[in-house]
C-alpha cells in the first residue's frame, strides 16, 4: 500500500500507529527516503488530527492518505462523515485496515459499514499485491467523483508479505491551490442538504464504474450457483476450489468495491443464479445490498458464522456445505496452553503496577489501551474500554462512589502516547468536576506495542517536543510528581503520596518515567542480571504475583530460577522477594 | 515451479519474522512468488508467534492445517502445539534437548540451539540455528547458500551481525567456518 501511495503521487501522509495498520506510514517514509520524494509524511497525535492533515491536503488539490486501525476511524468519524458531503479536490484515500479475530484489536468492527454509513465508496484487496493496485484507483475515483476513498484492509493483508515489481513514482507537480469556497469548504445546513443530494448522484454513478466493478474469475463455469466473495475470503476460497474439485461447480465472483455495490452486478446476480454463497469478513455487507434472502446465504441468513475470522480450513468447510459435499476430516488441533503474552521481563510497567497494588490493594483500577493493558495478568488492570478511557473511567468511578458516600481508592493507569491521544480532554473534565483519583502516566517515551512508533514528548525534527508535566499542570492538576518505577520501594512510596493527596484535595498525577525495554532508540543502564540464592522458600510471589518471565519455579528443587536467555537485569524483583533470595550478580547455585 | 507451504513457530521476541523475511527473500531470489503470513501486535508479547510461508502459485497467505510440508519450531513445546498443520509426510526441525517422535511418515530433526546459541555468545541466534538445521534435512525449497546469499545481502554494511548471523546459520547446518 506504502509502495502504491509513492508510486501515485501522494504527497502528504498522516497516521497515528494501530495494529494491523501501524506500518503503513512507516513504510511510506522508507519510500520517500529511497525515492527522495518531497513529501509530509507525520505520525499524528490521534487518528481524528491525522484525517484532517490528510483533507486539508486534498482540498488544496494534492493527493493525500490518512491510515488507521478500524477503532481509530471510530475517533476519526466525525471528520470522515463530513468530508464525505463536502468531497475532495486531490485524491484522497482513507486506509482503515480491520482485524477479524481478533487479533489486536477491542472489537470485530467492519469499516466497510463506516463507509456505507458515511455514503464513499469502499475498495477491499484480497492480497498485498492487490492493495498496491487498488491504491492507484482509490486515487483515480477520488479525483473522478471527487469524494473520499476508503481503502479497507484486513490483517490478513497488512500482515502478509508478497513479491511484487515496483512501478515508478510519478511526479504529479502539484502545488498546493486552496480555492475559496464556503458554500463548500463551510457549508451551512441549508447547503448540506444541497451536498448530500449530490452525494447521493455520485454513489449512483460509482455503483456504474466499469474499473471497480465485481470480476467473474471462471466465465466458463455454465452453473446456477454463484460464489462471492471480497477480501482475503475471495483469495481463500480461490485457492480453497481450485485444489478441492470445486472449481467448475460454481460460478466465482471476486468483488472489490463492496459498497456502493454495482448496480449491474445485483441485477446480474438475481437474474442468473438460483443460490449464492457470499463470503466476506466480518459483516454481511454485500449480503444486504444483494437483498434477496431466499437465495443468498451468507451472515446475515446464517449459512456463515457472523463473528471470528473466516479462516481457509472454515471457507474450506462452507464451500463443501454449499457444495453438498461432506468437508474433509482436518487434523485435531492441539488447545496452545504454551505462554499467554506477559509484559517484557525488565519492562516498567511490571514495577508500576506491582506498586500500585501495594499501594493500593483495595482500589479500582482502570486501564487504557497499550502494552501495559497486560497487567491484567498482574491484577493490577480492572477495565479496558477504548483510548483514553482510563480517566473518563476513573472520574466515573467517583462519582459514583462520592454520590453513594462510599469513597474508594482509584488508581487509573495510561501509556504516554495515550494520553496525548485522548487522555486530555477527560483529565480536563475530571479536575472541572472535582473528581479525585490517581492518575499513573506510563511514559516509556514511545508507542512500543504497535512498534516503537514516537510521541509528542520526543518532538519531531521539525517541531518541538511537548512535555507532560507541563500538560498535565494546564489541565488544572496540583499533584504531579515523577519517578522511575525501576526503583520499587521509592516509587510505591510516591504512589501512596499521591493516593493520600487524591483522597483529599483531587486528582493526582504520577508520571512513570522509564524507557521501553525494545525501543532501540532509548539508553539502557546495563546491569548485571539477577541470581537466586539459596536463601528462596520457593512461596512463587515473584512468579505469580510479579509475573516476570526471566523468573521460573523449578520444580525439582523447590526453588526459582533466573532465565539468563531473557533476564534484562532491571533489578526489580530484588525488591519483590520477601526473603532478599534474589541477588544483582552473582552465580546461581 | 516450487510449491513449498511452511509454519515457522516460536514465541515472541524469539526473531521468527526475520528468518520468515529471509526465506521469503530467498525465494524472491530464486524467482518463485512468495507469500507471507506474520503476527504482529499484543500477540507479539512473550505469547505464541506463528508465521505461515508459501512458496509457489498461491493465492491464500495462510496455510491449512495439515497442508504444511515443513515445521520450523523455536520452542520444543510449540511443536505439539502446530504439529496439526502438517501433512502426514511432514517434516519438523526442532529447537530441542532432545529427540522428538515422529509421526509413522514424518521426518524429524532436533537441535540444542539454546545451548549453541549461549556457546556463539549470542543469545539472539537460536532462530537461524534451528533454520541452519532445517536447511541440512534437505526438505526446504532452498540450500543453505542460497539462504547464506540472503543473509549477505539483508544485512549488507552491517558487518558485526552479518559476521554472527552467518556463524548461527553455520553452526545449525554444521558447517565448518
Amino acid at each position: 500500500m506504502a509502495r502504491g501511495l509513492v508510486e501515485n503521487g501522494c504527497v502528504v501522509a498522516a497516521s497515528y500507529p494501530g495494529t494491523p495498520a501501524s506500518e503503513i506510514l512507516s513504510a511510506i517514509d522508507t519510500w520517500r527516503k529511497a525515492e527522495r520524494v518531497n513529501m509530509h509524511v507525520e505520525w499524528a497525535v490521534n487518528e481524528k488530527v491525522s484525517f484532517e492533515i490528510a483533507f486539508a491536503a486534498s482540498q488544496t488539490g494534492l493527493r493525500a492518505v490518512t491510515a488507521m486501525k478500524q477503532v481509530g476511524l471510530n475517533v476519526a468519524s466525525d471528520p470522515l462523515m463530513s468530508a464525505a458531503y463536502l468531497g475532495t479536490v486531490g485524491g484522497f484515500v482513507v486506509i482503515s485496515a480491520d482485524d477479524p479475530g481478533p487479533h489486536s484489536s477491542q472489537t470485530e468492527q467492519d469499516s466497510r459499514l463506516m463507509a456505507m454509513q458515511a455514503k464513499i465508496p469502499v475498495l477491499d484487496p484480497s492480497s498485498p499485491a492487490e492493495a498496491r493496485d487498488l491504491v492507484g484507483l482509490a486515487f483515480q475515483m477520488s479525483e473522478e467523483f471527487e469524494v473520499p476513498v476508503m481503502l479497507r484492509p484486513t490483517t490478513r493483508v497488512c500482515h502478509a508479505c508478497q513479491d511484487i515489481v515496483v512501478r515508478p513514482v510519478q511526479d504529479l507537480q502539484r502545488r498546493a491551490d486552496f480555492r475559496k469556497d464556503p458554500k463548500r469548504w463551510a457549508a451551512t445546513p441549508t447547503f448540506r442538504y444541497a451536498l448530500h443530494v449530490k452525494l447521493n448522484q455520485t454513489l449512483s454513478r460509482i455503483a456504474a464504474y466499469a474499473p471497480s466493478a465485481p470480476r467473474c474469475l471462471n466465465p466458463a463455469h455454465g452453473n446456477r450457483r454463484a460464489v462471492v466473495a471480497s477480501g482475503v475470503s475471495a483469495a481463500h476460497a480461490l485457492e480453497v476450489m481450485s485444489a478441492s474439485g470445486l472449481w467448475d461447480s460454481f460460478a466465482f465472483y471476486q468483488v472489490v468495491q463492496p459498497y456502493p455495490l454495482h448496480s449491474a452486478f445485483v441485477e446480474e446476480i438475481r437474474a442468473a443464479y438460483d443460490e449464492v454463497l457470499v463470503l466476506e469478513e466480518t459483516a454481511g455487507v454485500i449480503e444486504m445490498q444483494l437483498r434477496d434472502h431466499r437465495r443468498v446465504r451468507g451472515k446475515l441468513s446464517g449459512f456463515v458464522p457472523e463473528a471470528g475470522e473466516l479462516l481457509p480450513e472454515e471457507i474450506e468447510r462452507i464451500l463443501n456445505r454449499f457444495a453438498g459435499r461432506p468437508a474433509p476430516e482436518l487434523p485435531e488441533a492441539v488447545p496452545a496452553v504454551g505462554r499467554r503474552p506477559t509484559l517484557c521481563p525488565g519492562c516498567p510497567h511490571r514495577a508500576s503496577f506491582y506498586a500500585i497494588k501495594k499501594a493500593a490493594p483495595q482500589g479500582i483500577y482502570p486501564s487504557d489501551i497499550g502494552c501495559y493493558t497486560l497487567g491484567v495478568n498482574l491484577g493490577g488492570v480492572d477495565t479496558v474500554l477504548c483510548m483514553g478511557a482510563a480517566i473518563g473511567q476513573a472520574a466515573g468511578f467517583y462519582q459514583a462512589y462520592r454520590i453513594a458516600g462510599q469513597p474508594r481508592d482509584i488508581v487509573a493507569t495510561i501509556g504516554d502516547s495515550t494520553f496525548f491521544h485522548a487522555g486530555i480532554p477527560p483529565l480536563i473534565d475530571a479536575v472541572v468536576q472535582g473528581a479525585r483519583f490517581v492518575l499513573v502516566i506510563l511514559d516509556n517515551s514511545t508507542t512500543a506495542m504497535t512498534g516503537n512508533q514516537p510521541t509528542p514528548s520526543q518532538g519531531t525534527p521539525s517541531g518541538k517536543a511537548v512535555d507532560i508535566a507541563s500538560v498535565v499542570a494546564g489541565c488544572g492538576v496540583e499533584f504531579c510528581r515523577s519517578a522511575d518505577p525501576l526503583d520499587l520501594p521509592a516509587f510505591t512510596v510516591l504512589v501512596k503520596d499521591a493516593l493520600a493527596f487524591s483522597r483529599e484535595q483531587g486528582v493526582a498525577v504520577v508520571i512513570a518515567k522509564s524507557p521501553c525495554l525494545v525501543d532501540k532508540s532509548a539508553r539502557h543502564a546495563k546491569r548485571p542480571q539477577a541470581s537466586v540464592d539459596a536463601a528462596c522458600t520457593g512461596c512463587r510471589l515473584c512468579t505469580g504475583q510479579f509475573e516476570c518471565p526471566a523468573l521460573v519455579y523449578d520444580e525439582a528443587s523447590g526453588k526459582v530460577m533466573v532465565d539468563t536467555m531473557i533476564c534484562s537485569g532491571c533489578g526489580v524483583c530484588l525488591d519483590v522477594c520477601p526473603v532478599k533470595a534474589i541477588r544483582q550478580g552473582g552465580v546461581q547455585p | 515451479m516450487i510449491s513449498q507451504q511452511l509454519i515457522i513457530s516460536g514465541v515472541g521476541g524469539q526473531g521468527i519474522l526475520f528468518i520468515t523475511r529471509l526465506l521469503a527473500e530467498t525465494a524472491i531470489a530464486k524467482g518463485v512468488p512468495v507469500l507471507t503470513s506474520e503476527t504482529h501486535g499484543m500477540a507479539q508479547r512473550g505469547g505464541i508467534v506463528i508465521s505461515h510461508l508459501k512458496v509457489g502459485a498461491f493465492s491464500s497467505p495462510l496455510v491449512r492445517p495439515g497442508h504444511a510440508d515443513g515445521l520450523i519450531a523455536l520452542k520444543p513445546g510449540n511443536v505439539q502445539i502446530h504439529r496439526s498443520f502438517l501433512r502426514p509426510d511432514g517434516w519438523i526441525a526442532a529447537n530441542a534437548g532432545g529427540s522428538l517422535s515422529p509421526g509413522e511418515h514424518e521426518e524429524a530433526a532436533t537441535i540444542d540451539a539454546d545451548t549453541i546459541a549461549m556457546q556463539l555468545g549470542n543469545p539472539q541466534a537460536v532462530n537461524l540455528i534451528v533454520l541452519g538445521r532445517a536447511l541440512a534435512m534437505g526438505r526446504l525449497f532452498c540450500t543453505p547458500d542460497e539462504v547464506d546469499r540472503a543473509v549477505r545481502q539483508r544485512l549488507q554494511g552491517k558487518p558485526p551481525l552479518l559476521e554472527e548471523a552467518l556463524a548461527a546459520l553455520a553452526a545449525g547446518t554444521g558447517a565448518v567456518r
